[in-house]
């Protein structure tokens, strides 16, 4: 199992770098010139090459990368050029806010669509099971943004029982009342696509499984229903487990609509204004730690995945 | 003495909504504690499926089963969920024929086991795994301490059969129904297997009905044969009666097609035509159509069995009755 897990991360590494690269020249190959926004239209040529050379924009790309490569290592993602602030400290402030956001959407949405497809699964082709399939299917079909849209306007505005936009406060308090009311409307909404998506891997996963050999051999040996069912769902974990990992690295760097939506201060608000501001820095910072962070997720569902089903070690 | 295992006029429907097709038809026997009895016939002949009724395995929804089945004294078809719970691996147990795919994958072996007698018997999980411990030296599995531990894709297919029949005889059964338990395995692990099943069954008195393909291994290890044929039991007896003096036409078809104990010079002999379809059976005997002594009533209903020696059951027309059989 350990050497397991030391491959797996060595394999990490590569990776890890070919998406440092990604990230950065990604930036590149998007029209327009970042300098521009920060200077006024009629700014003369003498004032651009300044500021591209107080950037380092005016050095060849490889060096570039590889300076900004070494910095980004020891923790420096260089400063905002909206807001002059480090790219760091903002990615870290913004973040935290999308774990939060995206950790508990993933998490809900696997309680209710593991518990969906399981009981569709175990009957399928049952009339439940057509009712699962179909939820599923509307699950992964609406538009997540605009889902949110109508849950504001239905929850927030002609309700008005839940808030509509933000976060309580800075900081997250989990006792208070206020802060988990900003959660509702985004969680709901967030979950949508991943209740759809893991509730068909379920299901479909319960329903190979239940008709195994190894079932029926649980049944011959007088193992009651609810035993045969635990074996049942530890096989069926890992592909699920799989779908669960890709999803919550989808909504970590997906959830850009849907922060924008409920003004949710997480790290998709800061890409979407880093975007809209041609904000280098900060669009190369964050998407770099989003996708490490896939990588991360990836790496974690492996791991997991493997101490569930014994055969995964050896290949 | 009472007989452990008495089956009349069993019959198993498949239905789905478009159709109905009975797989198993009037199959009656009964076994006495003790007894060994081969069950032999065709792909497709029902062995499988009549083993699954005796444990009520087959799927409810889609399966219906008539006729009586009473195993050690109870009536099977009448069990509720926790008398079949009880029954199933405490009276009567299983072993199928894949090994491999008969184990849950990501279970140790030796945990599986210990839940089953922890089921049983309201044990502890551990002294559930102390008998699988005893159960792997029973079945001869050599380091058993160690391979306890292991998952099912770390044995062997020879020791994976080896730990199913310890599972299979973890709650010590007095029926035990082996559904091809050697056919997956290669030829000299087969025999290993087959010569342990056959100590074991006289070391700890079971009944065992055993399904094979293989002629030889009936002769081997069977008190009894059945042979099987389009949902029937055409014929019962001895093993020695029935392979030296076949009833049947079709007993007679099998034993000339066998690779056992044939002159080497002499072509092998198949029974020409194939398997019947399930779904339109003749509406006579089901052999008829490939049956090389056919009568012209051979098409015209069912041959009702006929006992011509005490012990000795076929269903054929061709077959002289002097007494009634006492199961038909
Ligand atoms: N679950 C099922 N649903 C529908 N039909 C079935 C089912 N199980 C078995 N059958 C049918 O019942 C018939 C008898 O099958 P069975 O498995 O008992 O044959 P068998 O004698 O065991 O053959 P083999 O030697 O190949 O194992 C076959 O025609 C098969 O198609
Ligand atoms: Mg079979």
């Amino acid at each position: 199992m350990f050497s397991y897990v030391l491959r797996r991360l060595l394999a990490a590494v590569p990776i890890a770098l070919g998406v440092s690269m990604v990230c950065f020249g990604l930036v590149y190959l998007a029209p327009g010139d970042p300098v521009q926004t920060l200077l006024p239209p009629d700014a003369d040529a003498e004032t651009v090459a300044q500021l591209k050379r107080l950037y380092g924009l005016d050095r060849p790309l490889a060096v570039q990368y590889l300076s900004w490569l070494g910095r980004v290592l020891s923790g420096d993602f260089g400063r905002s050029i909206a807001t002059g602030r480090p790219v760091a400290e903002e990615i870290a402030r913004s973040l935290g806010n999308t774990v939060l956001l995206a950790g508990l959407s993933v998490v809900v949405a696997f309680s209710v669509a593991f518990a969906l497809g399981t009981i569709a699964g175990r009957r399928a082709g049952s009339w439940l099971d057509r009712c699962v399939t179909g939820v599923a299917v509307v699950g992964v079909s609406v538009p997540n943004y605009w889902l949110g849209i109508v849950l504001v306007i239905v929850f927030a505005v002609e309700m008005m029982a839940l808030p509509a936009s933000g976060m309580a406060g800075d900081g997250f308090d989990p006792t208070s009342w206020e802060h988990l009311k900003h959660l509702v409307l985004p969680v709901i909404t967030l979950s949508m696509i991943p209740v759809g998506i893991i509730a068909r891997t379920t299901r479909s996963a319960v329903s190979e499984v239940m008709n195994q050999e190894f079932v029926t051999t649980l049944r011959a040996n007088g193992l009651p229903e609810w035993r045969v069912l635990r074996h049942a769902l530890k096989n069926a974990l890992p592909p699920v487990l799989a779908v669960m990992g890709l999803q919550f690295g989808t909504l970590m760097g997906g959830s850009i609509l849907v922060e924008t939506v409920f003004s949710w201060p997480g790290s998709g608000f800061l890409l979407s204004k880093a975007i809209l501001t041609r904000d280098v820095p900060v669009l190369q910072g964050t998407i770099l730690v989003l996708a490490l962070i896939f990588v991360l997720t990836n790496l974690a569902v492996d791991l997991v995945q493997s101490s569930v089903d014994p055969r995964i070690r050896r290949a | 003495m009472q007989p452990l295992v008495e089956v009349e006029d069993l019959s198993v429907d498949f239905v789905t909504r478009e159709s109905r097709v009975r797989a198993v038809n009037g199959v009656s026997f009964s076994m006495m504690p003790g007894e060994v009895m081969c069950m032999l016939g065709e792909s497709g002949s029902g062995k499988s499926v009549t083993m699954r009724a005796l444990m009520r395995l087959l799927p409810p929804k889609r399966s219906e089963i008539g006729g009586r089945i009473r195993i050690a004294g109870q009536d099977v078809l009448a069990m509720d969920d926790r008398a079949l719970r009880r029954m199933r691996g405490g009276v009567v147990s299983m072993i199928f024929q894949e090994p491999m795919t008969a184990f849950d994958p990501v279970v140790r072996v030796g945990d599986q086991i210990a839940e089953v007698v922890a089921q049983h018997r309201g044990v502890s999980r551990r002294e559930g795994l102390r008998r699988a411990l005893e159960l792997f030296d029973l079945v001869r599995i050599p380091s058993a301490e160690r391979r306890l531990q292991a998952y099912p894709h770390e044995l062997s297919g020879g020791l994976r059969q080896r730990a199913m029949i310890a599972l299979a005889l973890s709650c010590e059964p007095k029926l035990l129904l082996a559904d091809e338990p050697t056919t997956a395995l290669d030829a000299t692990v087969q025999i290993q297997v087959l010569i342990l099943l056959r100590s074991l069954q006289r070391e700890l008195g079971m009944s065992v009905v055993f399904v094979t393909h293989d002629l030889g291994v009936a002769a081997e290890i069977a008190d009894r044969v059945a042979i099987m044929y389009a949902g029937r039991i055409v014929e019962t007896g001895s093993v020695r009666e029935v392979l030296r003096s076949p009833l049947h036409p079709y007993t007679s078809g099998l034993l000339g097609s066998t690779v056992h104990d044939q002159p080497r010079d002499r072509a092998l002999e198949t029974i020409p035509g194939a398997p019947p379809d399930m779904r339109a059976l003749p509406p006579g005997c089901s052999f008829a159509p490939r049956c090389p002594q056919a009568l012209g009533e051979c098409a015209s209903g069912p041959p009702p069995a006929v006992s011509p020696a005490p012990g000795r059951v076929a269903r054929c027309l061709r077959v002289a009755a002097p007494q009634q059989p006492e199961y038909a």
